[in-house]
C-alpha cells in the first residue's frame, strides 16, 4: 500500500522561503503568480494490507514527527 | 555542578560548551549520547548544545527531539531540573515540547554569523542571576533558523509572565527592527518554560568566556548557574 502525506504551513504563518520563490518566479517573467507557499510531500510505502491500520499509523507518524502542528497542517492521501 | 551535555549526530558545539562549563564551574561535564535512556545520577544541569543535529533534516531539531535521551530529559525537567538549550539546542527544546513555539527561517533568509547585543530582561532567575536586569551583553550568533514564532496567545503569555530573558537589542539596549537580526517575535533571543527551569536561546554565550575570544560577556550565564547550584547544594 502506498500513501502520500502533504505538510503545509498554516494560514497566517510567515513563509520567507515561499516569498523568495514567489519573487524568483516574478523575476523569471512567469506571469499570473499571486503568491507561493512552500510545503513538504512524503511518499510512504506501508507494510500489510489493512487500510484502517495504515491510516492510523500515518496519522501517528504525522502527529509525532512529519508535521509540527504548531505551524503546520497535514493531509493523508491513500493510494491504490 | 554536575552538568550533562547531550550529544546528537551532527552536533558540533558540545566541546565549546564543555570547555566553558569546566572553566567557570570547575567541574568536568559528562557527555551523554542521544541513545541513552537515562541521565547520569546526580545531574543538576542538562545542556543541549548547538550544531546541526541530523543535518537539520525535516525541521531543525525535529529528529533529535524524538531521541531516547529526550524522554529522560522531559522527566528530569518535570521534576524541576535545570535545562539549557543553545542554538540547535533551543530548536530541539521547542520541537520536544519543553518550550513553546518554533524557530523559523531567518526573515532575511540568510545564515547569520556575527556578534549581537542582548538585553538581559531580568536578573532573578538561575539563567540570568550573573547579570543585572537591563544589562547589555555581546555574544555571537550562528544560525539560519532563529526567527522565534508562536501564536499570539503564547507570545502574550510569555510577555505577561516575564519569560523572555534575553532580547536582541542595539549596543545601548534599544529594541528595534535593525537589531532584531532574524525577525523574531518581540525580538526574542531566549525564553524559559512556565516553571522557569528550562531556557532556550539562539546566541552562543559559551563562545564569549575567555579573553582570547575577545569578549567575556557570556561568563555571567554560567557563573550564575554555578552560583545557583552551589547555593542549592
Amino acid at each position: 500500500m502506498k500513501a502520500r502525506v502533504t505538510v503545509t504551513l498554516k494560514t497566517g504563518i510567515l513563509d520567507p522561503q515561499g516569498k523568495a520563490i514567489e519573487g524568483a518566479l516574478k523575476s523569471l517573467g512567469v506571469d499570473g503568480v499571486a503568491s507561493v507557499r512552500q510545503g513538504k510531500v512524503f511518499d510512504i510505502e506501508l507494510a500489510g494490507a489493512d487500510k484502517a491500520k495504515a491510516e492510523a499509523a500515518l496519522k501517528d507518524a504525522a502527529d509525532k514527527l512529519l508535521a509540527n502542528t504548531v505551524i503546520e497542517n497535514y493531509a493523508i492521501e491513500m493510494k491504490a | 555542578m554536575k552538568a550533562a551535555i547531550l550529544v546528537f549526530p551532527g552536533i558540533n558545539r558540545e566541546r565549546d560548551m564543555a570547555r566553558a562549563l569546566r572553566l567557570i564551574s570547575g567541574h568536568e561535564p559528562a557527555m551523554v549520547w542521544h541513545a541513552e535512556t537515562s541521565l547520569p545520577a546526580g545531574t543538576d544541569l542538562v545542556v543541549v548544545p548547538g550544531g546541526f543535529s541530523y543535518g537539520d533534516y525535516l525541521r531543525c531539531g525535529a529528529i533529535a527531539a524524538r531521541a531516547p535521551v529526550m524522554d529522560a530529559v522531559r522527566d528530569y525537567a518535570a521534576k524541576g531540573g535545570l535545562v539549557l538549550g543553545v542554538c540547535n539546542g533551543f530548536q530541539i527544546l521547542c520541537e520536544s515540547g519543553l518550550l513553546p513555539g518554533i524557530l523559523m527561517r531567518n526573515a532575511r533568509l540568510k545564515f547569520i554569523c556575527h556578534d549581537v547585543h542582548l538585553r538581559v530582561e531580568r536578573s532573578d532567575t538561575p539563567f540570568t542571576r550573573g547579570y543585572n536586569a537591563g544589562q547589555v551583553i555581546r555574544v555571537p550568533v550562528a544560525h539560519g533558523e532563529g526567527n522565534y514564532a508562536a501564536d499570539a496567545e503564547t507570545i502574550k503569555r510569555l510577555e505577561g509572565e516575564g519569560r523572555v530573558l534575553y532580547r536582541y537589542c542595539s549596543a545601548d539596549g534599544a529594541i528595534d527592527d535593525i537589531s532584531n537580526i532574524n525577525g523574531a517575535a518581540q525580538s526574542i533571543a531566549g525564553i524559559v518554560n512556565g516553571k522557569g527551569n528550562v531556557l532556550g536561546m539562539m546566541p552562543h554565550p559559551e563562545n564569549h568566556v575567555e579573553d582570547i575570544m575577545g569578549c567575556t560577556d557570556g561568563r555571567g550565564l554560567f557563573a550564575g548557574l554555578t552560583a545557583h547550584l552551589e547555593k542549592a547544594a
